[in-house]
């Protein structure tokens, strides 16, 4: 096979083993400094196919929020939300350690890596005092 | 860039639908192959006239093979395209091209989803989805979707416009109190803004009032060139004004989750038209959720951004109100096979010929039926009118 990229593998999988080592990893554009998410092979700002990893600060806003609601049997209801990092960027998430419902719009989180039914994930918790 | 030589050169000639609700014993292709041939038929043409296609279905990447197999034509031209739920009228505008240049004279296009009565369950086809289609960055959260996205939105519209969740309310009981002028609507019992809001809870802020109806349904129209139209069986239904945008596939990829590429695709298919929202009759909006219904007036131009929640306020899209909304029922109490698309264009039609019985709007001259697909990723706007808007 010729050389696609010189990780030797797309980025999906590259961010799926930095999540599985307790990472959480974004991508930077080495051409225009936007950072991007989810990853990409190429910049979508620029063009240009010189993202490299790095790893964000962390800090996020609850852009919006949804309880979704399901059967106690099954675990009960839970959060899924929409986060804006402090780079930029977006992800969806889920707000945990909390009554979903008290999820808010503004409520400033910080992301970690957590486990979830199919392996690692992001998951956020609040900072402490933020009320949105 | 415009398309505005293409204005009114084409028109729908032909509707017709089949197994709406329910259709237990019948599969995808039965539905669509009856409403295919009902189409055709109000056309007053044969299969055999039909020498363009275009169709797709959210399960058979393939298809549009097998729809043409089916029916037995030959056509020069096809299109199977599949942008979700808005599809059927993204076909519309490359159809206009494709007859215009004489690649073909008489397109076909159609749908058919036995999903509600489906021998195949739901779950089963979610799962394959999310096998053959992975959305591995949101998957991981189990976002309820469809449901969950257009939950965030509608949460995010509340938040920065002051919408209520009455007025998402008031969405479903518009789209209700048309559907009871119906008799080919599925839900027709009464509905009030307090059912909404003590219906079952779904993804918060959406209870199941709020979500569309899971039904079976096949829809189809036919288009041909204006100068062939006259000459059919019924009055056509020209279009004037055509766009299709999308500008993400996921929710989370949405730059801004209350603008909607309905702004694109409604200013290039007014200016397509030459004319404007306050100029609609009759107006057909995907409410595959009820804030659909207010993003879209807002996208397109029938209010200011913001404002959706209170321009549906009171009843102003239901019966008697200032703006004729989902006549037939829409997606929420009238029908929704798991793409819904088709039958927007089928009710604009019906209401410019006249045909639309106890829920007719009077005098209607110009009728706008703009498609949804995907969670809120594709958007597609037709603007229709009669022979005297030409």
């Amino acid at each position: 096979m010729t050389e696609v990229s010189a990780a030797g593998q797309g980025v999906e999988r590259q961010y799926a083993t930095h999540l599985a080592q307790g990472r959480f990893m974004i991508q930077q554009c080495a051409a225009c400094a936007r950072h991007v998410f989810p990853p990409r092979e190429l910049c979508p700002h620029c063009d240009e196919d010189q993202l490299a990893w790095v790893a964000p600060s962390g800090q996020g806003t609850v852009y919006s929020t949804t309880t979704v609601a399901r059967k106690a049997e099954a675990g009960g209801d839970y959060n899924v939300a929409l986060i804006d990092l402090a780079e930029g960027v977006r992800l969806m998430t889920c707000v945990a350690g909390m009554d979903p419902a008290t999820v808010c719009i503004g409520m400033a989180v910080r992301t970690q890596v957590g486990e979830g039914k199919d392996g690692p994930r992001v998951v956020c918790v609040a900072i402490a005092g933020s009320q949105g | 860039m415009n398309y505005r030589h293409l204005r009114g050169k084409t028109a729908i000639v032909g509707v017709g639908h089949a197994g709406l609700g329910e259709a237990p014993g019948y599969n995808d292709m039965e539905l669509l192959t009856r409403a295919a041939h009902a189409a055709v038929k109000d056309a007053g043409l044969r299969m055999q006239d039909i020498d363009g296609i275009a169709t797709s279905s959210v399960s058979a990447s393939m298809w549009l093979m097998s729809v043409v197999e089916t029916l037995g034509v030959r056509p020069t031209y096809i299109d199977g395209t599949c942008l979700g739920g808005s599809s059927f009228m993204s076909y519309i505008l490359a159809a206009a091209h494709a007859l215009e240049s004489g690649q073909c004279n008489a397109v076909l296009v159609c749908y058919g989803s036995a999903q509600r009565t489906s021998a195949l369950g739901r779950g089963v086809i979610t799962n394959a989805r999310k096998v053959l289609d992975p959305q591995p960055y949101e998957a991981p959260y189990e976002p309820m979707n469809p449901p969950s996205s257009y939950a965030l939105a509608a949460r995010r519209h509340m938040h920065e416009f002051g919408t209520r969740r009455e007025h998402l309310a008031e969405v479903a009981v518009a789209a209700r109190a048309w559907a009871r002028l119906n008799p080919e609507a599925y839900s027709r019992d009464p509905l009030t803004i307090e059912d909404v809001l003590a219906a079952r809870r779904v993804s918060d802020p959406l209870t199941v009032r709020d979500c569309c109806l899971v039904t079976d349904g096949g829809g189809a129209f036919v288009m041909t060139r204006a100068d062939r139209a006259a000459a059919l069986k019924q009055k056509p239904a020209y279009i004037l004004g055509s766009a299709t945008a999308v500008w993400n596939r996921q929710i989370s990829c949405m730059d801004d989750l209350t603008v909607t590429a309905a702004r694109q695709s409604g200013a290039l298919a007014f200016d397509m038209a030459g004319c404007k929202p306050a100029d609609m009759d009759v107006v057909q909006l995907y409410d595959a959720f009820t804030i659909n219904t207010i993003l879209f007036l807002e996208d397109l131009g029938f209010c200011a951004k913001g404002e959706g929640g209170a321009f549906v306020s009171g009843g102003a899209i239901a019966p008697g109100g200032r703006l004729a909304v989902n006549t037939n029922g829409g997606g929420l109490s009238c029908v929704h096979p798991g793409m819904y698309g088709v039958f927007l264009v089928i009710e604009a039609v019906r209401q410019l010929r006249g045909q639309a019985g106890a829920r007719q709007v009077a005098d209607a001259h110009l009728a706008l039926a703009h498609g949804n697909g995907g969670t809120l990723s594709s958007q597609s706007t037709v603007i229709l009118g009669t022979a005297d808007t030409l």
